[in-house]
């Protein structure tokens, strides 16, 4: 058959010399490349103490937004939630109250916002989605833990802190 | 004997079984932080400064773990196969010599636990014994998968046995004697062994990676074909004996190799070392000596294991019977001829 690209090469199966036969002038080849390695600096990054730096557009934790008075964007849409190829959001809307309107912006707002980390796969979907602006993956790796449960995270730790006054 | 001498024998034992214990307890720790060096990391450094509380980490986690012994194994055989296995490696010690003769006062202390005629030939039974261990485990595990390691350390122990006794002949020939001390004797200085039988010294080293399973020979605790090997059915620290007897008779082979081709514990102008520190203490130099040679051998195992990758059985087979069988035999010959012609 003709080739389809150039890639083809034609691999000849020569039958190994006698020096490659005795099996020793490349194990002691083997041995010093070892060898080299052994007095090569380290390549390890000692996780918890030091960290690799994130590029810049590196999806870690979300966290959800307050405008510039410190008041929580989210409206409570639904958008990201309906983006989210994951599955991973869920809300439960509330309607403001009189007396709110320095603690959420918008007349609705999320009473409860969970997204599940162990569902989710940061792909950032939610980001774009949402027209508040009002979610961002900006945070750190999410740690570990041990059961399941604790793996929902709830407006406690999605939202930002709050703006000191 | 006199009561003494009984008691320092077993103070000597206790010594030497001790120190393979730890020996073999560090070298999990050391195949690991050289394995890591040769891969460009750092290795275990969480349990205690650089990790150095490993191996006891190691340890408790072993002994801690659930016992499991499958329905269908035989009971016996099955917990018989891990203690053959630490057994044999244990023993292999005894006819060891680990330094001249110590005089401390009056008392001379022979740094050797038994000082048989037939040393070498000691060693070779127990060896031979050492795979009984990893067959009868493999065996009663009622596995297939262990059956097959089982099998395949015995016939790799059978036919590396042959090239390795037939390497000795050549350097029995030229020592003469079967006595471990008396070949320890006989290199005194720099007289040693390897220097008249290099070739020699090369197959005993290969049939020594093959007799211990360590890579490139590990054929039958082969993960990528057989799970486990001969222990895939093993857990807790019965496991812990098979992995735990490997290292010793790394340690014990390193022994042996250092004492029959490396001069054991003869260096270079130890006589003058030895009239300037008197025989209380020149003697033990000698000891460190051969413990720094003992420790070459073992790095040099675990150097060659994150080398070299595994023989195929059929590689492993024709090496052995094709290559070092016929080698081990020209040697001897040769040996023979070289000896007949100076005398
Ligand atoms: S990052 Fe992707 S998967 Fe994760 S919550 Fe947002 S949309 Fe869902
Ligand atoms: S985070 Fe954005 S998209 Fe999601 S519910 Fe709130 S406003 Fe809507």
């Amino acid at each position: 058959m003709e080739p389809l690209s150039n890639k083809r090469k034609v691999i000849e199966q020569k039958p190994l010399n006698f020096l490659e036969r005795a099996y020793l002038p490349a194990i002691i080849q083997g041995l010093a490349i070892t060898m080299k390695h052994f007095f090569r600096k380290p390549v390890t990054i000692s996780y918890p103490e030091e960290k690799r730096e994130f590029s810049e557009n590196f999806r870690g934790m979300h966290s959800l937004k307050r405008d510039e008075d410190g008041r929580e964007r989210c409206t409570a849409c639904g958008l990201c939630a309906l983006s989210c190829p994951a599955e991973a959001i869920t809300m439960i809307a509330a309607e403001r109250q009189l007396g709110e309107e320095n603690l959420y912006r918008e007349e609705k707002y999320a009473a409860v916002y969970e997204i599940n980390m162990l569902r989710c796969i940061f792909c950032g979907l939610c980001e774009e989605a949402c027209p508040k602006e009002a979610i961002y993956l900006d945070g750190d790796i999410v740690p570990a833990d041990y059961l399941r449960k604790d793996f929902i995270y709830g407006k406690d730790k999605l939202v930002e802190a709050p703006l000191n006054q | 004997m006199e009561l003494t001498d009984i008691i320092v024998k077993f103070i000597l034992v206790f010594i030497i079984f001790a120190i393979s214990l730890v020996i073999a307890m560090y070298s999990t720790y050391a195949e690991r932080k050289i394995a890591a060096f040769f891969q460009d990391r750092i290795g275990p450094n969480r349990a205690g400064p650089w990790g150095i509380f490993q191996p006891l980490a190691d340890g408790g986690k072993m002994f801690l773990k659930e016992e499991i012994i499958p329905t269908n194994a035989s009971g016996f055989l099955f917990i018989a196969g891990p203690s053959l296995a630490i057994m044999t490696a244990c023993i292999g010690s005894a006819v060891i010599p680990w330094g001249q003769k110590l005089t401390i006062g009056s008392h001379v202390i022979d740094l050797q636990v038994a000082d048989i005629n037939v040393g070498v030939l000691y060693i070779f039974g127990v060896v031979s014994l050492g795979v009984y261990g990893v067959m009868i485990g493999g065996w009663a595990s009622n596995n297939k998968y262990s059956l097959l390691g089982a099998i395949r350390a015995a016939s790799q122990n059978i036919s590396y046995e042959i090239s390795m006794g037939l390497s000795i002949i050549a350097l029995l020939m030229v020592t003469g004697t079967l006595s471990l001390r008396q070949i320890a004797e006989q290199q005194h200085g720099w007289h040693w062994n390897i220097l008249y039988q290099p070739v020699g010294f090369l197959l005993f080293i290969v049939c020594a990676f093959a007799e211990t399973n360590r890579t490139p020979f590990d054929l039958p605790e082969c993960e990528t074909e057989l799970v486990g090997g001969y222990h895939t059915e093993y857990s807790s620290m019965k496991l812990g004996f098979y992995l735990f007897s490997e290292y010793i008779n790394m340690f014990i082979s390193s022994a042996v190799m250092a004492t029959l081709y490396w001069g054991g514990y003869n260096y270079p102008g130890m006589d003058w070392v030895l009239a300037h520190t008197g025989p209380a203490i020149g003697p033990l130099i000698g000891t460190a000596v051969l413990f720094a040679k003992i420790f070459l051998f073992i790095f040099f195992f675990m150097w060659v294991r994150w080398t070299i990758p595994r023989f195929r059985y059929d590689q492993l087979m024709d090496l052995g019977w094709k290559i070092l069988i016929p080698l081990a035999i020209a040697n001897i010959v040769i040996t023979g001829i070289v000896i007949t012609l100076i005398k």
